[in-house]
Parts: C-alpha cells; structure tokens; sequence
C-alpha cells in the first residue's frame, strides 16, 4: 500500500430523514483504499456497505446527507466538489458497477453501440475508430465472438454476459477507482467466478483499485487483498484477507464466519451458541414420489410466425426444458436438486407442484399418478394439500395486502377444517413452531424482515401436515446469519413432522448441509444422482466437480 | 372472503391506522392536501346545496334578468333572471353524480374484464381486447352522443355513455397489471393453498391493484364531469330547465359577445374547479390505499 491512499474516508457518516425522524445508516466509517489495492466492504443488509459507496459517489437519494466527515480522492475532498465537477469524476476517474446488469444497460440499444456511446462522451475515440474500440473493448471483456456480440440487445446475452458488458463500460475510460457493489449477486457460481477473475485481473494489469461490496464473506476473501466488515453502520474490523480467515477479532466476523456455509460443518454449527445435536434422522421409508421420464417441451417463438405464413413449416424442433428426467424420494427424505439457471430444476419443481402441466412422463406421489390432473384442476384435488412449497423470494410470495396471520391461515381455510377460535390458536402454534412472535402475526408482509417473511412462507407451508416441500431456494433471499437459522428450523421441522424435503438449490454448501441425496442438473437432464457425501466428497461428473471448484476458497 | 372474527387478534384499530397514514401523506404533500379541501367543498356543495343556496334555483323573474354580479346575486343572473349562484351550488349534486355512476359503473365492468383478460388470457383476453379496440377506434366524445343519442336522452344514458368511453382505459390498466402478478410468487402461493382459479382473480389479484385503479378513477371523474358537461352543452343529455353545469355554460355561452359574461364563467368555472379537484386527488389517492406505504 503506497503511503498516500487513492480513496480516504474519514469519519464518514450518513443520515436519512425518515417519517420517524433521523436515521443514522452510516456511523463514523474509516476506510482507505491504495492505489491497485482491492479492497472488500462486507456485511450485511442494513450495515450500510451500499450506502457508504453511495456517499462516496454522491449519488444518496434525497433523504440521505452527508451529515460528518470527509472523502478524499487524490487529493480532492469530494463532499465539497461541486457537482459539475463530480459529474465528471464519475465514470472518468470512479466507475461503478451494480447488482443488477440487465437494469444498467439500455434494453434498446445494442451494446456495441452503448460502449460507443461512453468511448465517444468521454473523447476515448473519435467517430472513425469508434467501433473498432467498442470491439476490442468486449475483446477485453472476454466475451467470444466480440464482433457479433457488437450487434446483441442486452436481452440477447446471459446474465454473465451482461455483467461483462457492464464491467466493460465501467472500465472503458480507465478509471482509477472502480466500485462493484455485489456484482455478482444472482449469477451462477461458474459465471460468479469467471466475473470476479475477470475484474481482478483487469484491475492488475491496469493498476487500478477496487472497492468491492458483498454479503459473501468467502467471496471478499477469495479476491480481495483487504477487508472492512461493517454492521449496523460501523466498521468493525479491518484485517488483510488471509488473517480474517485465520484470526477473525471481532466477534460479530466470528459470528459471521460461523454461519457461512462450508465443507466439514454441520447445520447446528452455523448457529452461535451451541445448540442441542439433531436426534438422529430416521431411515428413508418407501418411496412417496417417483418421478419418470418427465418431459417439458416449449414451441420456440421468433419468426415462426412469419415462416408459417409464409407455407414454410416450423423445422425447429421444440425447445426442452426438462429431458426426460428420473427420480424417486422417500419418505422423511431430503433430496437435493442443484444446477445452474436455465438449467431446468425450477421446471421441475413446478411440475412436482402441479402449477405446470408437463409435456410427457409420470409424476406418481403415493401411488397416485398426479401429473395426468391438469394443473388448474388440481387445487381441488386432495393431493394437493399433500404437497406444499416454500418459495424463493419471501417478500414475492407473501400477498402484499394479507397479514401474515392471513397469510398462515390461507391453506388452512381453503384446505382444512379448523375455523374461528380452533384456526386462530392452528396460526399461533404454527407461528411457534417456525419461532414467529405472534406479535406479528398482525403485520403485513413490508413490515417484516426477511428472516419473518421466510418464517411466515415456512408456516404456510407446513399449516396442513403435508407430506412432501418442495423448498426453491428458500434461502438465497436471506442473509447469512439468518440462513443459518431457517435452514436449523427446516431441518428441525423434518425431524418432527416427518415430513420429507425436495430441496432446489444453486447453493452446494447449503445442499450438504440438508440434504441426504442431491441430484445434479445440466441442460434439462441429471447429470449426477447419489449421497451428498458421495457427489459432492468424490464427484464423478465433470460439471459437479466444476461446479464445486467454482464456490469461491478463501485464501489458505 | 368471509373474515374470520377470532382471527383478527389485537389488531390496533385499523380505521385509525388509516386515518394516522393520510394525515402524513398530506402533511407532507400539501397539493393533496389541498386537492381533499376541494373535494370536500364540492361533497358539502353536493350534499347540502339545495338547502343552503339562497334562492330557488329555478324561479325566474323577468324584472331581474341579465343582471351583473351584486351584493343580491353574487354571481348575478341569467336570461330568465334566475340566480346563478344558486345554479351553479344546486347543479354540483347532478354533475358529480353523474359522474361518480358512470365511473362506478366502468370500474366494475372495464376493471373486472381487464383483470380477466389479462389473468385468464386466450380467448377472455382476445374478445376483451378487441372489444376495446372497437370502442377506441371511434372519436371517444362523437360515440358518447351517439350512445345517448340512440339509447334516449335520460341521464342514466349519459353515465352508461360516460362508462361505455372510458371502458377500453379502465380494461387496458387492468389487464397490464393483472398480467405482471399473473405468475407472481403470492399468486401462485395461492395456488398451492387450493383456491380456485376465480377465488384467486377476486381475492388475491384485484385487491393488489386497487390503488392503481384508484387513481384512474379519480383522473377519469374529471373526464366524466367533462363529458357529461359535454354532451349538455351540446344538447344532448340533461335538458333546461335542470340546473346543470354544461347547459349553463351553453346558454351563457351567446350573451358572451353583448358583454353579460357572467352567465357563463361562473358555471365555466365551478366545471374547472371540479376537474382540477380531480386531477390532483388521483396520486395523492394512491399514496393513502397502498399499503406499501404504510408503515
């Protein structure tokens, strides 16, 4: 680290004028980042990492100032630039790249031609040689085939992809500071590598710094050379990568660390406090669902309709979701499915739901052959309170104007029999159950966290005793620490209610940690099927193996 | 969906809960605040007028005619010699009525096939849309006085008219917003929780877009007052001697050019203030019903 840093805070402290006064999102943050230093802000939702880089932008929405401190940027203090100025700055001198790459790229214009567009403002090229930059900078990017890539609207292009494009126009006029904030948040774990390589490797060989915010702990170890950790709009500890790793100081790091998923721990070791050791899982029964030779076929859309005018019939064959797929799960089981996007598990966990009808194959629960009733007669079908699901996203599957004691209940009115004071104290004691203080029980899905909403998707699910969840990522919403406790209390609630899990992941770490067997997916098809401990200890496919070796390791 | 007694536990009155959030939300925008002032003169003129204004509406006396605004006649009077005032306060009970039916009307029936179209899809959507296609394919004030002109000159057929314009807006908002929470986690949460496909569409899909409705509702009260106000003016609809704001305006209309432009100001006026009261209600509206907002 060269003695005058690039990026000095001091101090820093932000404030939000909220409807119940002041908020305080920021408290009194040092940080200083060197030049061709990289540099992590970790925490968690709401410990101000996001805001911190916002500050030092400039860019708080209205309700936020700057109430305290200072940034330096070589040698500017930029809290008193004047904004002209700072607009410069910005993308010149600090570039930024967010969560989402699809939001921050013109959905109508090709991306040759918005890299362009910034190489133009900023007098990186001229009119003449615009497009041939614009091509070497997608080169740059990795991104194949650059010269065909000049011409793709953004919808045209993978996640990754847009991700590169992104990190290509933040990094087209060489500035010196570029803050990536999550960057990779919902992007595979392949992609999520190859991403944080490329920016990494950038950053080096052109001496750049990098300010990267993440949640992943593993992630900001694996990449970076330094780490702040902040909570609750503090910094707590500042340490170089590997000695986090091997000497976390602070207990809140710990505490952290502990819950992070990793090979050789078990579920009630991410909780902080030693908590009794599970009862040993009861051996798997008969089979309860057995899935055969299931199909999900789509029509491909895109000029079809013209070809079909036209007397030309369609030669493209239908697109395969799902291709043929096999599986059974018993009871009191867990079975994992992971894979990357696209790759079909979320097809076939709305198959197994009955909210998709599938195209052929056999989806038998207890016998019964449920994928012959069409999926929008099943509702009245008396499987259906058979089966239930946790959902992805806790805030999207939560009706925004039911409380959440309405919420519980739902299932319970359409589905059950207790009514009045029966079904109220049903809600309460579900509410125990997944730990939900029946305080809340009259709240409405925006005035609970996410650890609450999860619960209140959890409670739902299990109100009528089903027999199989099917559980879709019900914890890539949620923070780490959080995480740790649901994935404790599914865990717990199998044990108890016997009930048996197919849980669909991207996740491997989470998937050992409750799982029995996995089953890995690749293009609509399983590529690998066994014990956890088997596929994910000693894998026998290529692409399980890719994909482990993709998790990000911290440093040894 | 019957509501279940024992289940709302110790809710903490949730009608002063409502009243707590639109305090704030115009404490803090004061341009709905003044928008709800407005409203709530029109309601009072609308509900207590006739019993308040100070001369009958109706009586003419030929003696007082034209007369221009005075310590008498604050807004002075017409041909017939009747008080403009009095008109203008009586006719706001007509004009927003008229109104408020024909929104209802278009709310129940454009939002409800919206929403189907937009949730069921295939044919429900195909037939909902070309429907409004067809509506929208006409000048929208040249098909209202056709409706009233062939159903009968009653003011019932003016607030069928009104609705029978407004319907392709009303099922074009609700058929977009019934397709993005189509496959919305909590729509398909529902699923799973065994309601039927219909029980989904009422319970779960139409109350979520409630506020957006809410505020078109309020944006087109202010098209209804004007059409209505049209179609008198034009002739068609409400008929003298009935106070009404378009008929006043339309006979005050030719005394304009000799000078007595009172007769049609006031009235002019009371329609502008009306549908301006409208305009700016219609965000502030959203603010209060969503709950999103709330906390």
């Amino acid at each position: 680290m060269s003695a005058v840093p690039l990026l000095d805070v001091r101090d820093l402290t932000v404030e939000f004028a909220t409807r119940r006064g002041t908020v305080r999102a920021v408290e009194r943050v040092d940080l200083s980042i060197g030049k061709g230093e990289t540099l992590a802000v970790v925490g968690e939702s709401g410990s101000g990492k996001s805001v911190t880089s916002y500050a030092v932008m400039r860019i708080l929405d209205r309700a936020g100032r700057i109430a305290a401190g200072t940034v330096t940027f070589s040698g500017m203090a930029l809290r008193d630039l004047p904004e002209g100025e700072m607009r410069d700055l910005r993308g010149w001198e600090i570039s930024m790249i967010f969560q989402n790459p699809r939001a921050a790229l013109n959905p109508i214009r090709p991306v040759g031609r918005q890299i362009e567009d910034v190489l133009l403002q900023h007098g990186q090229a001229g009119r003449g040689n615009a497009r041939a930059r614009a091509v070497e900078v997608l080169e740059s990017v990795r991104i194949a085939r650059p010269a065909e890539r000049y011409h793709a609207y953004p919808f045209e292009l993978s996640g990754g992809m847009c991700q590169r494009v992104v990190i290509a126009l933040a990094l087209a006029c060489r500035p010196q500071l570029l803050i990536a904030d999550e960057p990779t948040t919902g992007l595979d774990v392949t992609t999520q590598k190859s991403v944080m390589e490329l920016v990494t490797e950038l950053t080096r060989a052109r001496g750049m710094s990098t300010l990267l915010i993440t949640h992943d702990l593993g992630l900001a170890a694996a990449y970076c050379d330094r780490v702040v950790v902040m909570e609750k709009g503090r910094v707590v500890e500042t340490a170089s990568a590997s000695a986090i790793f091997r000497a976390p100081s602070h207990a809140y790091t710990r505490r952290l660390m502990r819950a992070t998923p990793r090979p050789g721990a078990g579920l009630r070791d991410l909780l902080p406090e030693g908590a009794a050791p599970f009862p040993p899982a009861p051996i798997p029964g008969a089979p309860l669902l057995v899935v055969e030779g299931l199909v999900k076929e789509y029509p491909r859309a895109g000029g079809s309709l013209l070809g079909r005018l036209a007397g030309r019939a369609p030669a493209e064959a239908p697109f395969r979701a799902v291709d043929g797929i096999g599986f059974e799960i018993r009871r009191g089981e867990s079975v994992g499915l992971v894979g990357e996007s696209g790759c079909g598990k979320s097809t076939t966990s709305m198959m197994i739901m009955r909210l998709l009808d599938p195209t052929a194959g056999r989806i038998a629960f207890d016998g019964e052959d449920i994928g012959a009733i069409p999926a929008r007669r099943f509702a009245s079908s008396a499987a259906r309170r058979r089966i239930q699901m946790v959902f992805q996203d806790p805030t999207d599957s939560l009706n925004p104007r039911h409380s959440a004691a309405r919420a519980i209940a739902d299932p319970i009115r359409r589905l059950g029999t207790l009514r009045g004071a029966a079904l109220a104290a049903r809600v309460e004691e579900l509410a125990s159950l997944v730990g939900l203080p029946a305080a809340l029980l009259d709240r409405f899905p925006h005035q609970l966290s996410g650890g609450q909403k999860a619960r209140v998707g959890i409670a739902r699910a299990i109100a009528l005793n089903p027999e199989l969840v099917v559980l879709d990522e019900p914890t890539a919403a949620l923070d780490v620490s959080v995480q740790a406790v649901v994935l404790n209390l599914l865990h717990e609630l199998k044990l108890r209610l016997g009930m048996s899990y197919l849980f669909v992941s991207h996740d491997l770490n989470v998937v050992r940690l409750l799982c029995d067997r996995v089953l890995v997916m690749r293009a609509g098809a399983i590529v690998e099927e066994g014990p956890v401990e088997r596929v994910l200890g000693n894998p026998a496919a290529a692409y399980t193996r890719e994909l482990l070796a993709a998790i990000p390791h911290p440093p040894a | 969906m019957p509501e279940n007694p024992a289940l709302a536990l110790p809710r903490p009155s949730a009608a002063g809960n409502l009243l707590r959030h639109a305090r704030y939300v115009l404490a803090g925008n004061p341009v709905t605040a003044f928008s709800f002032l407005l409203l709530l003169f029109l309601l009072g003129c609308a509900l207590l007028g006739p019993s308040l204004v100070p001369h009958d509406p109706q009586a003419s006396n030929a003696l007082r005619a034209l007369q221009a605004p005075s310590a008498q006649h604050l807004f002075g009077t017409d041909q017939l010699g009747r008080d403009i005032l009095s008109r203008v306060v009586v006719a706001t009970r007509l004009d927003l009525g008229i109104a408020f039916f024909s929104v209802a009307l278009v709310f129940a029936v454009g939002g409800l096939a919206g929403v189907a179209a937009g949730f069921f899809g295939g044919w429900t959507d195909r037939i909902v849309g070309r429907l409004a296609d067809t509506i929208m394919a006409f000048p929208l004030f040249v098909l209202a006085m056709g409706v009233v002109a062939a159903l009968g000159n009653t003011v019932t057929n003016i607030v069928i008219a009104t609705a029978v314009v407004n319907f392709p807006l009303y099922a074009r908002i609700a058929r977009g917003e019934a397709l993005v929470r189509r496959n919305a986690g909590y729509v398909q949460a529902a699923r799973l929780t065994g309601n039927g496909e219909l029980r989904i569409l009422l319970t779960t899909i139409l109350p979520n877009i409630l506020p957006i409705m809410a505020v078109q509702m309020s944006l087109t009260m202010g098209y209804a007052i004007l059409n209505a106000a049209g179609l008198s003016f034009i002739g068609l609809g409400v008929r003298p001697p009935t106070p009404e704001w378009g008929i006043m305006v339309a006979e005050g209309a030719s005394f304009i050019v000799s000078g007595e432009w009172w007769v049609a100001l006031f009235p002019g006026l009371a329609l502008m203030l009306a549908v301006f009261c409208f305009n700016l209600l219609g965000d502030g509206l959203r603010d209060i019903v969503d709950p999103q907002r709330r906390t």
